[in-house]
Formats: C-alpha cells, structure tokens, sequence
C-alpha cells in the first residue's frame, strides 16, 4: 500500500523576506513587497515593479566549507538553497550540512536519515544569465569600427573571459544540485521545468517517491527569479506583466487578482521549499508534523502557444471559456485524495492579475466547485509577492501549510473587484476550520498542478 | 507487485542527426555512420571545437500535417513534434478507430529550453553596457533589446514550450510534466511516466524529449566547460567513448519519443507491442558540481533500483547461462571521467559478468543530444530487441587500461545466434550529478 505522507519542514524566501514567519507574518498583515526595482535601472521596462529580496545572500546561510560555491550560484539556485536551509532546520534535521564527514566519518551516525532515502524535487525555470558579467565578457569582442559583436574574436580568445564554470551556475538542475550536495540527499533527484506549475509538480513528484517507498523524505518546491533584463523582457512580451507609471511605487494595487479589468501582474523571485516525509518516519523521530499531503493532480490545458504578435501568448485561448487543465487538475487531486468539492474549504493561489489567465482560472473553479464555491476561501499571494514563476508553487504551498496548521486564513490584498462567486475580495486575517485547503497553479504554456493538505491528525 | 500493471512500448519516433525515423537512423547506426560535421548553423571557425552533430534538411511538415500551426516553436519543439508524429502513427492513434480519452493522455517530457537568439541577444548586451560603470545599463539594454528581439522567439525559449507544443498537437489533457536534469532528462521523463502509468494516473503517455545546443552560447559553454572534443582538424574521428585517446563529447541535437501505455490498454486496443520498460532507477551524487562521484557510486545506485525493479539480480545468470542483461546502452560520452567512472560502476553491478555483456554508445555516431540522449538510448534498446543486433561504438581503436569490458568496437554485432536481445539497460548521466536508468525487457 502507498505511504502516508505529512510535512514536517518548511523554508521560504520571498519579497516578504528571508524565511516563513516574515512570508507569513507578512500575509495576515497585508503587506506586500511589490515595489520600484532597484537591483536595476528598469524604466526601459513597460513594467517597472516587482517583489524583490532585499538584503539577501546564500552565503550568510550555508556551512562556511560551502561558503565558496555560492559563487557559482544563480539568483536562482540562491534562493532555493537558503530556502533548503531554514527547511532542515525547521524540521529538525541533522543532515550532511551540520557535520563534517571528511574529518569524522564517525559522526555520520547522527544523520537523521540516511543519504540514499532523501530525495530532491525542486521546480526551476530557465535561468538567465548575469547579465552585467556576461557583457563584461562580450565587450572584449567588439568590433570598435561597426560596434558589433565579433564572433570570430569570441571564438579565438573573447570566451576565455567567462570563468570555466560559467554555464553551471544557468543550468536549472543546477538548483536541486547544490540542495543534494549541501545535504547529502543522493536518493530520487528531479528538476521540474513548467513555469509557474513547477513547484506544485515537483511537490507532486516528492509525494509519489515516498509513497511508492523510494525515499522517507524530500526536499521539493521551487525557486526562481525573472526579476532581471530578460526575465522582465520575456514576460512582458508573454503579456503578462502590467505597465506601470513611471512614479508608481506600490505594486499591491497594480496586481488585481480575479478582476477582468485589471492590467496585468507584476513579477517576484522567490523559493518555496517544503520537506515531505513519510509519516512513518516522521512518527518515528517524533517530528512536529503541520500537515498532511492527501491528493495531487496535474493535466494539460488544451491551449495553442502561439504568439500572435498581441499581449498574450494564448491568442486563441478564449478568456471566457474555463481553463480545462486547471480544472482537471483540481478535479484528478480531488479523486485522488478521495475527496469531494464541498470537502475543500480555501483555496491557495497566485491570483496574478492577469485577466485571460485569471477568467479561466474562476472559470474552472465554477465548474468544479460549484455551488460550494461562495463557501471557499480563496487565497492570493500575487498582490503581496508577485509571481515567481517556477518558485510560485512551493510559496503557494507553504502558505497552505501555514493555513492549515494554523487554522487561520492570511489577510487579502485587492484592489480591483473579482468576478462574481467568487471570496477573492480585501479581507483581514482571520481564524477559520480548515479540513482541507487546496493549492493549484496554471502555467504560461498550459500546465496545472494541484496539491490538497489536511491537519496532522493520530501522530 | 504483481497486481502492478505492466507498462509497454508500442510507439516511437525518432529525429536525429542521423535521418528523421526511427529506421533510418537504426539502418545508419547498424552501418557505423557518424553525424559529426562542421557547424554549419552559425560560423564557428574560430571556436577551439567547431564541429557538431546537427539535424540536417528536417521539416515539420513532413511529419505533421498541422504544422503550419507551430511555425512559432523552437527547434527543439519541432524535433519533439516530428518525433512525437512517428510514434503516435507507429502506436496506431491516428486510426479513426481508436478513441483515446484526452483525460487519461498524458506526457512527461526531458525537453531543454529553446535555441537562443544569439546576435539579437548579443548586440543587446554590448548596447546596453556601460563602460565607465562597468556594468550593464537597463535603459540603454532593453531600448536595444525592444528593438531586436522577436517576442515569439523569445518566450519560444522557456523549457515548457516543447510540452505546451506537443499536448496541442496531439491533445494530451492528462498528467503533464517536463523536467530538465541536463543529459539525464529524458530517461528520467520515460521513468517518471512509467511510473505514473503503473500508479493507474494515466492510460497512456508520451514520453522522451528534445534539444539543441548548437548556438554560440552553448558551444561556449561546454568550451569553457573543457567538456567538448576539441579535435577540429580531426573531426571525423571524434568522439571516441572509451578510447583511451578519448578527449571530450560531440555536441548533437535532436529528438526522441515513445507512446508508453498499460499492456491491457495496448492488447485492448489490439496495438502492436514493441517492447517494456521492466524498471527506473534514480539517484543523486549529491557530491559535487563539476566531477562524478569518483566510484560511480550514485550510477551505481540507479542501475541497481532499476534492475530490482525488473526482479533482475545482476549477479544471477539467465536460464540460457547468459548474464541477465544483454546489452548495455551506455550514457558513453567520450570524456575522460563519464567514461572511466561508467565503465567502473557496471563492472560493480555486474561482478565477474561484466565483460560477458556488450556496451556499447551510441553517442560515438549520433552525437551527445544532451535532453534527449537518453531516450535515444531507450529506443536504439528496443532496436536491438526486435533485431537481435547491437550497434557499434565506432571511432574505438586504442584500448584503455581499466576500461576493458566489451564495447563492440566499430562494427555491430548478430546476437540472434546467442538467443538474440531480451533484456536491456540504458544509462544516462547529468551534470549535477544525475543519475537515470531504465530497464527495456521484450515482452
């Protein structure tokens, strides 16, 4: 029989700040981190806010011997291994980070679990380029006659101004890489690569491992930052992104979650990172448990990626219809966990504020939730965090998490006025009997995932 | 387990430097051909490696009567698409007789991201930068980049378009996944989807993947990574898995794609059953970015979950006194360390059989197709099952101390006589330290 699986680990960075309590914290008290971006000069940009990080680095959290890989880390791999950190901590763990192995081989004894049952599932985009060393590197190869770029002159000697390690810090499996390095996880290790579906796929993927009894625990969610020249470039040219004015300074009342007038959303990075273990495990080393996973579902929208040359990149996806993947989703983590609509008492989201994506979005929970859906509460973290792409999933579910161990509902931001039926209006935090919360996310191209958590119950 | 369902092959497809279906190219790799020629997709004649193994003369539409509709993708998406057109027809879904529900289709692909827009991408990137700060100037970057980039091409880039493609096209509405762990990535897809499969998620899936690297960025990359053969003036007889002259891999690009179901579905529907996959194995090295785990022991961990998986124990001789796999497609990508470390960890798995089973890498004539090398693996597997032959590692000449099993040097070999090609195990092996195998059994 496949394995009960419970969370006993959470780790989070996001524009609220450098771990859970401020992500959470930040929530009930309906801030929001979406501000002018000030890591560059973004007034070329139509969309000129974003949740940044502020005053963060991997090196003030990893063990000083891997002090000196975060120089080969992406903003993106940075994210995921601070993230990773507060997770084991917050779990209790003792693994491959707080020891070390090579000078006493003995202390391995006091790993809490072996290598070879923790695995790794971390959601990760395309990871772009530093962009300020990378052009410190082409300039070398200008032509100064015509001002282009000499390729020839690249080839003979340009390159040999990127360091040798240059293309592992951009590679996306580069993110779960340095969390099983860090810690010693050498069991089932994967990448999942479905924008903002990533994180929720990746946690899906983790559960599937424990039951299926190939590992006892798991590192899974996701990080990304797109909060750079291409991230920003790519996303708005997606459609994705809001224009702002130029003087505009507070990103919660750009991001309008669920309301078929609202501009567009704005961009976050961030990493949301949970440990997942079997029950049995978790029992066993009598760990604090805050939820358990009962259901996961993912399914393909049908939609046509073609750009049509207009904002957005689902030109032929019609708003007004419901988005048949989403609600595939949903319904597949439902039948999985064995649950009906009416057993689903909030629901997580990004809430991006980008009408086509959210209408099909409220449509499919129309569809799946019925008449239960006034009932539901919804939660958005789009107008506190922005989007985060890949690292969205694991955010959304850690905020589930919070939700359902804390039986309490975050405040919401929103400024505009979503569809009707649905409870995605402004609301202050608030206590509230949670069975069950669902957390789900559509992606740009078309896949959804959906996890449902319950209370830790009989542990 | 035996309640498990078993999970079989009945479709695949192939598009490759080598021809674009799966017989042209088996016929090419039976005859020891090799891929390897100049770059010709950008001019590399100053790159310390200026060579590759590239598709050459492939059109969508000459697998996909939809194509029109895809003019926007990226080649790693129209590779998937054509490979993706083979399997379906080969698994027979295109016959109107067949109802499949879109629900219980799925795909887990190990696609990489799109080709990059180099020049566009480049000249941006000396426009905007700022000689006196150092540093790049967003105002006078996206000024330039506004001007240059295709939008279309641009978001073609992110590495879940190839899925979004394949679902559109062939109206998968199931569980879908795409995961990008380097050259691990598409056996890791056909693992994952089998596994999804025998967990009853899913009726029926695609499962493979899809890349192209062979952009200046990309090439550089591995340059700099000291990973590429580099042997330009001899690039026709490069790469060279397990030659002790071996110096790096050849870039290659490409697709590969299976329709994997549940044996009951493929007998219900009456289609043809190509071979299964008996098990998956995963690990991590969890050691370090750059260099293998120097005993192959996360390789070695993978190979061994997959054979358990399959109830094959490595050590225990078949009923016919032959080892208990027949052949061994190696991730063999002709460098120093992929190669010596490989061969290390199947001589651990195997024991005193490891010199009684042929190896051999396929990569010595298609090229290193990074995402999609290891379904590669899996289909030329399923080749060598339905043949009874096994093909060649070519450009091997002189031997390696330590590196001793048998590698079917240069010229493919006729098991039939010995009972022909039953059981199969394909490696593949990422930077990272990823470590995917699949075992591929006849049924």
């Amino acid at each position: 029989m496949s394995k009960e699986v419970v969370i006993t680990g959470i780790g989070a960075v996001s524009a609220l700040g450098v771990g859970v309590q401020p992500l959470w914290e930040g929530l009930c008290a309906g801030k929001s981190g979406l501000r002018p971006i000030s890591r560059f000069d973004a007034q070329g940009f139509p969309s000129k806010l974003a949740g940044e990080v502020e005053n963060f680095s991997a090196r003030d959290l990893v063990p000083k011997s891997y002090r000196k890989a975060v120089k080969v880390m992406a903003r993106d791999i940075e994210l995921a291994v601070g993230a990773a950190m507060e997770a084991v901590s917050d779990a209790g763990l003792v693994t491959r980070a707080a020891l070390d192995l090579e000078a006493d081989p003995a202390s391995a004894s006091k790993l809490t679990i072996p290598s070879a049952r923790m695995g790794c599932h971390i959601g990760a985009g395309l990871i772009s380029a530093d962009a300020d060393e990378l052009a410190a590197a082409m300039v070398t190869s200008k032509d100064e006659s015509t001002s282009e770029f000499d390729k020839a002159r690249w080839g003979k000697s340009g390159m040999e101004n990127l360091t040798p390690l240059w293309m592992l810090k951009y590679l996306p499996n580069m993110v779960a890489c340095h969390v099983t390095i860090i810690h010693g996880a050498c069991g089932p290790s994967n990448t999942i690569t479905c924008a903002e579906a990533s994180g929720l796929l990746s946690i899906g993927e983790s559960l599937r491992v424990i039951q299926r009894n190939d590992a006892d625990l798991c590192f899974c969610g996701g990080a990304e930052s797109k909060v750079n020249l291409m991230g920003l470039l790519r996303m708005d040219f997606a459609g994705r992104l809001a224009p702002t004015p130029a003087e505009a300074t507070d990103g919660s009342s750009v991001v309008r979650p669920y309301d078929p007038n609202a501009t567009g959303g704005l961009l976050g990075e961030g990493a949301g990172l949970l440990i997942l273990e079997s029950k049995q495990s978790a029992t066993a080393r009598n760990a604090r448990v805050y939820a358990e996973v009962v259901g996961f579902g993912s399914a393909h929208s049908p939609r046509r990626p073609s750009y049509r040359g207009q904002r957005g990149i689902a030109a032929d996806f019609n708003p007004a219809e419901p988005d048949e993947g989403f609600e595939f989703a949903i319904a597949n983590a439902l039948d999985d966990a064995k649950l009906s609509p009416s057993d689903i008492d909030a629901v997580v989201t990004l809430g991006s504020g980008v009408p086509s994506v959210d209408l099909g979005e409220a449509g499919a929970l129309k569809k799946v939730f019925g008449s239960h859906l006034p009932d539901i509460e919804i939660v958005t973290v789009g107008p506190n965090i922005g989007n985060c792409m890949a690292g969205i999933g694991g955010l959304l579910a850690a905020v589930a998490t919070k939700a359902v161990s804390e039986q309490k509902l975050p405040a919401r931001l929103n400024a505009g006025a979503p569809v009707n039926g649905l409870r995605a209006g402004p609301a202050p935090a608030r206590s509230a009997t949670l069975r069950h919360v669902l957390a789900v996310s559509s992606s740009l191209g078309g896949q959804n995932a959906a996890i449902i958590l319950r209370p830790a119950r009989g542990i | 387990m035996a309640s498990e369902p078993r999970v079989v092959i009945t479709g695949m497809g192939w598009v490759t430097p080598l021809g674009h279906s799966v017989q042209s190219v088996w016929e090419a790799l039976m005859a020891g051909r090799s891929g390897v020629g100049k770059i010709s997709r950008f001019d590399a004649a100053t790159f310390k490696t200026n060579f590759a193994s590239e598709v050459k003369n492939y059109r969508l539409e000459d697998h996909l009567p939809s194509a029109e509709q895809h003019a926007d993708a990226g080649l790693n998406a129209k590779f998937a698409l054509g490979a993706a057109a083979q399997a379906f027809r080969q698994a027979g879904l295109d016959q109107p007789s067949v109802k499949l529900n879109p629900r219980r289709f799925g795909l887990y692909l190990g696609s990489g991201e799109g080709t990059l827009d180099f020049d566009n991408y480049a000249a941006a990137h000396l426009a905007g930068w700022d000689e006196s700060a150092r540093r790049v100037s967003g105002q006078k970057w996206a000024a330039s980049a506004y001007q240059r980039m295709n939008p279309a091409r641009e978001i073609e880039q992110e590495a879940n378009m190839t899925i979004s493609h394949v679902a559109w096209a062939f109206n998968c509405r199931g569980p879908a996944s795409n995961c990008l762990t380097a050259c691990a990535a598409s056996i890791q897809a056909i693992g994952e989807a089998f596994e999804i499969i025998r967990r009853g998620d899913a009726d029926i899936m695609f499962a493979g993947g899809a890349h192209s690297m062979i952009h200046p960025l990309g090439i550089t990359g591995f340059i700099r990574l000291t990973a590429l053969s580099s042997r330009s003036d001899e690039y026709t007889t490069v790469p060279r898995p397990f030659d002790q002259t071996r110096d790096g891999f050849v870039m290659g690009e490409g697709a590969g794609m299976l329709v994997l179901e549940t044996l009951e579905h493929a007998k219900a529907r009456g289609a043809k059953i190509l071979a299964e996959i008996a098990g998956y194995g995963s690990s991590a090295d969890a050691f370090r970015i750059t260099d293998m785990h120097p005993q192959g022991d996360g390789p070695k961990a993978a190979m061994l979950e997959a054979l358990t998986q399959a109830g094959i124990n490595p050590m225990q001789l078949d009923a016919s006194g032959r080892p208990p796999i027949h052949y061994i497609s190696a991730h063999g990508t002709g460098t120093k360390e992929n190669d010596k470390i490989e061969t290390a960890a199947i001589k651990a798995v195997f024991g005193p059989h490891a010199p009684k089973i042929p190896i051999s890498s396929i990569k010595s004539m298609l090229g290193h197709l990074i995402a999609a090398a290891g379904v590669s693996n899996v289909i030329s597997s399923v080749m060598a099952i339905k043949s009874g032959w096994v093909p060649p590692t070519i450009n091997y000449k002189t031997p390696d101390a330590g590196l001793d099993l048998d590698y079917v040097p240069n010229t493919p070999r006729n098991l039939t006589d010995q009972g022909g090609v039953r059981a199969c195990l394909c490696n593949a092996y990422g930077f990272g330290g990823q470590n995917d195998c699949v075992v591929v059994r006849a049924v």
